[in-house]
């Protein structure tokens, strides 16, 4: 077994253990704790494909930025009202038909294609192409998404105002 | 490791996050589950995008990444508004809109 499908099995089990960790502990602040560890494995996944740039936006952005929001939105939410924070699930055999459903059509989707064998060329340095490309072909969406952020905050900032 | 190997595993994430998404009470929980439905299109694209030899994926890649961020932001501020209307952040239990 070489060392990439080794690290590509030690991360697939991470990952799918600590998805299941979000959603199925009882714990919010736990569930929070794996979200982060699901995410920072993603960017152990984007490590194997070759893609620095985008783990390394994946830590600062989703397992630095995201779980520090949500952590503060438990924060708010829970010590006011005294609870503990504990959460349940409802419907879970539903849920678990429904979810077990879309993954066997999407695998045997995903089965039935056929796909590039191997692994092209890529440029040696990837980055620099990423951002020629974000920065030329796809100047519009990348100025609509600064926006779009800006909107976004804006309105988070605005809906989360203390009250006057 | 093919590229239909990171498409399975990024498929069984996508269905774990719709799982929680449809069983959690708790607005945040749905939310974490929505993250997870997110993250794992982005190992999809990660993963054309390195099998086709094509930077447009990655590119792509970036793009959600931001915009699930906003979307995180806006979704935990109108939690946390919820929160000082209803004084609870439990899904059932948001019916100001029901008939």
């Amino acid at each position: 077994m070489s060392a990439d499908v080794l690290a590509f099995w030690v991360l697939a089990v991470i990952l799918v253990g600590s998805a299941l960790a979000v959603v199925l502990t009882k714990n919010l602040f736990h569930a929070v704790l794996w979200l982060a560890l699901a995410l920072t494995g993603t960017a152990g996944v984007f490590l194997l494909l070759e893609a620095e740039f985008i783990a390394a936006v994946q830590l600062l952005l989703y397992a630095g930025g995201i779980v520090t929001i949500v952590v503060f939105a438990i924060v708010v939410t829970e010590r006011l009202v005294g609870e503990r924070l504990s959460q349940t699930s409802r419907r879970i055999g539903a849920g678990a038909v429904v979810a077990a459903g879309l993954l066997v059509v999407l695998v045997r989707a995903v089965a039935q294609q056929r796909v590039p064998p191997s692994r092209p060329e890529m440029p040696a340095d990837l980055t620099r192409v990423l951002g020629e490309t974000v920065l030329t072909r796809f100047v519009l969406p990348f100025e609509l998404l600064a926006v779009l952020m800006l909107a976004a905050l804006m309105g988070a900032i605005y809906f989360a105002r203390p009250d006057d | 490791m093919g590229l239909q190997a990171y498409l399975t595993l990024a498929a069984v994430v996508f269905c774990i996050g719709l799982f929680g998404v449809m069983t959690r009470r708790n607005t945040i929980g749905i939310l974490l589950g929505i993250e997870l439905m997110l993250n794992s299109v982005n190992i999809n694209l990660v993963a054309f995008a390195r099998y086709l030899g094509d930077v447009t994926g990655m590119v792509f890649a970036v793009f959600t990444i931001c915009i699930t961020v906003a979307e995180a932001a806006v979704g935990l501020a109108i939690v946390i508004l919820l929160f000082r209307i209803r004084r609870t952040v439990t899904a059932d239990q948001l019916d100001l809109l029901r008939g």
